[in-house]
């Protein structure tokens, strides 16, 4: 043998193992071809694949402009109102998508928990992941709709990917957490499409934080994606950022995340008996 | 050296609907104090063994005897309640072939996207990818999404992936039984070559006749505990023996009861090995024995015979006391014992179901004809020395006598 013998210690399970972020680290392979996967699966199976990514942004963005900016006159500083919609939905459909495609992958993909061993949290991830592909379609758009109406971005929007990987984090966070509740509890499948709806009526997607007054902002920040949405748009369009905002809500993003992973983390060791 | 050490396992799961799937059968379970009383079942119960480097070990058992909870255990896809185990070197398992095969990707996309699941770096797929091409005879539809693949093409590619996967130790459910027999034999092949090249194996079967071809040592689980471990061939003699309820004896004591008439009675069948012990495991090189032990009851002509049967119900022949001695003369009241000798190198592997009989020819009477009196199993060689030689498939046939073979050069 090698003088490198690893060495597989198995143990009951019950308390809340560490991270263990070296075994994920030794099967970053299988995160990409699962990632790679998601892509192909998802472009191969539907009839009109990319079309499909393009223009379900669009048509949102298409219905929100005419009845929001005939009937509710928002005030998006000197954004037009089409660009701030789609700026919001892109990010949005992307943690919406996440989230829903990562809370069936145990589900869907019985035999990975039950016939072979790998960190489970790769599952979820890669579904989130997978969906990045969907972005890049939004942002692309994004970008002929800014040259239309003529927006020119400044410096500020070095930052926008940090934005979109805030992003990503909570898709991640909220996706796992899913993931794993799913499989403990088939209610999730039921109980989700009307969380995220409630979520993106709360979350300033097609109208301005600003709407509220500041005492009420902050705690409407406690929703990440308050902080992120407004962010990216300050990013984009060289608003000034408000970094109170944007602070509270990454505090809120750290706490979730961390209370998501735990819950996953709690749970995983009982997939293959549940599932 | 130990590779594998696994001590006092133990696996508990909860039964019946107690496990609440829905929040609302949880919620309601709150309040539902009348059934708290939930079914437990010890799926695997203080299993402890070792396994040395290069040992290939058997595991056996009736379903839900515990082999799968062992097999996903030691694999890491669950924990144990209770126990711990250790194992030296990178695990490879096989419970499934074709894990996360999808039918949209083409077969080449699956070949990475499986060799990465069951733990292949990508560097190692590359360089083996060629040879799990060839392997698995799918060259020209490579590139085709695997939903236009016949079953027999899914299962050979799924295998082939899994048959180069190449870690130190390798956990093996019954997998073997994809393809046709030409791809069986070249799976068996394969497996065989891993079990010699000194990795450490265990493999899970319910073909007893691969078990014993392919293990030196065999662990025979029984509701969820271990029951017996040691040689294979003695314990699947065991396990067939526990299986088949009949054995290598059968006694009649009472003779209400015992078959036969107010002529002749059975006492007694027995299967003896070559050197006289009573046993239902026979080595297929060695002479076994079949002994009928009868009362006559009234003098008279009488012609003992035995009729084997294997698995699949055929008849593999009849034999009867033709031995001029006896053939017409009577037999007086008394015990006798009438022994057959089988050869070795005749017999098929597997179970071998006895008819012992008895009858008058000379006007025509049957005494008796007592279907499956004993069984006994007959075990192949994998040592090279008997009719199969160097083969290690399934060799079909009722019998597998071990004939001369001759060359001739011409030119």
């Amino acid at each position: 043998m090698t003088e490198t013998t690893e060495i597989t210690r198995i143990k009951p399970g019950g308390s809340v193992a560490s991270l263990d972020l070296a075994e994920i680290w030794k099967y970053r392979e299988l995160l990409y071809f699962l990632t790679l996967r998601d892509i192909k699966i998802r472009y191969k199976q539907t009839l009109i694949g990319v079309a499909w990514v393009v223009l379900q942004p669009v048509l949102t963005t298409a219905i929100f402009t005419i009845i929001f900016s005939t009937f509710a006159r928002f005030d998006t500083k000197s954004v037009p109102y089409p660009l701030f919609a789609l700026s919001g939905l892109s990010l949005w459909l992307f943690v919406h998508t996440s989230i829903s495609l990562a809370s069936t992958s145990f589900v869907n993909n019985t035999s990975l928990v039950t016939k072979v061993y790998f960190p489970r949290l790769i599952v979820p991830v890669a579904s989130a992941l997978a969906t990045l592909f969907d972005l890049l379609f939004s942002i692309v758009i994004l970008i002929i709709m800014m040259f239309y109406f003529g927006v020119t971005p400044t410096t500020q929007l070095i930052a926008a990917p940090l934005f979109v990987f805030l992003a990503l984090v909570l898709a991640v966070a909220f996706g796992t957490l899913f993931s794993a509740l799913n499989v403990r509890f088939r209610d999730v499948k039921f109980a989700l499409p009307f969380m995220l709806q409630v979520w993106m009526i709360a979350s300033p997607i097609f109208y301005p934080a600003n709407l509220l007054t500041e005492k009420w902002r902050l705690v409407f920040a406690l929703n990440p994606l308050t902080g992120i949405l407004e962010g990216f748009r300050s990013a984009l369009f060289g608003l000034p950022f408000d970094w109170q905002l944007i602070g509270v809500s990454s505090a809120s993003l750290a706490v979730l995340s961390a209370l998501s992973l735990l819950v996953f983390k709690k749970m995983e060791d009982k997939f293959a008996d549940l599932i | 050296m130990q590779v594998i050490e696994a001590q006092n396992l133990s696996k508990q799961y909860t039964l019946g609907s107690r496990q609440p799937y829905s929040l609302r059968e949880m919620l309601t379970g709150l309040f539902d104090r009348s059934d708290g009383s939930n079914r437990v079942l010890w799926a695997l119960r203080d299993v402890s063994f070792t396994v040395d480097e290069g040992e290939t070990l058997g595991l056996i058992g009736h379903n839900g005897a515990g082999k799968s909870t062992l097999l996903k255990i030691l694999s890491r896809i669950t924990k144990p309640t209770s126990g711990t185990a250790s194992i030296r070197g990178r695990v490879g398992s096989l419970l499934e072939v074709g894990t996360g095969f999808h039918s949209e990707l083409s077969g080449r996309e699956n070949i990475y996207l499986n060799g990465a699941i069951l733990g292949m770096k990508r560097s190692e797929i590359e360089k083996k990818f060629d040879e799990i091409v060839a392997f698995s005879e799918i060259e020209t539809f490579l590139d085709t999404p695997v939903k236009h693949y016949s079953t027999g093409m899914y299962m050979r590619l799924a295998f082939s992936v899994a048959a180069h996967l190449d870690p130190e130790v390798l956990i093996v459910d019954e997998v073997l039984a994809v393809g046709d027999v030409g791809f069986q034999r070249k799976c068996l092949r394969k497996m065989r070559d891993v079990g010699e090249s000194g990795r450490t194996v265990i493999f899970v079967s319910h073909d007893m006749q691969s078990i014993t071809r392919l293990c030196k040592r065999v662990i025979w689980l029984k509701d969820g505990e271990l029951r017996d471990d040691g040689e294979a061939k003695h314990i699947v003699g065991e396990y067939l023996h526990e299986q088949s309820q009949t054995g290598a004896e059968k006694i009649w004591n009472d003779d209400e009861t015992a078959p036969g008439n107010e002529i002749v009675r059975l006492r007694a069948a027995r299967v003896r090995t070559d050197v006289g012990e009573i046993s239902s495991t026979i080595d297929i090189r060695r002479d076994v024995s079949i002994e009928l032990e009868y009362e006559i009851l009234q003098s008279k002509v009488v012609t003992p015979s035995v009729q084997l049967n294997n698995e699949q119900g055929s008849c593999i022949f009849i034999s009867h006391d033709w031995s001029g001695e006896w053939r017409h003369a009577e037999r007086k009241a008394g015990i006798y014992k009438s022994i057959v000798t089988v050869p070795g190198n005749l017999l098929s592997e597997g179970t071998i179901f006895v008819t012992a009989g008895a009858a008058t020819h000379q006007p025509h009477q049957i005494h008796f004809n007592e279907r499956d009196a004993v069984t006994f199993n007959v075990i192949d060689s994998p040592d090279g020395d008997a009719a199969r030689g160097d083969y290690a498939g399934p060799m079909p046939g009722a019998v597998r006598p071990m004939l001369s073979w001759k060359t001739e050069i011409e030119n």
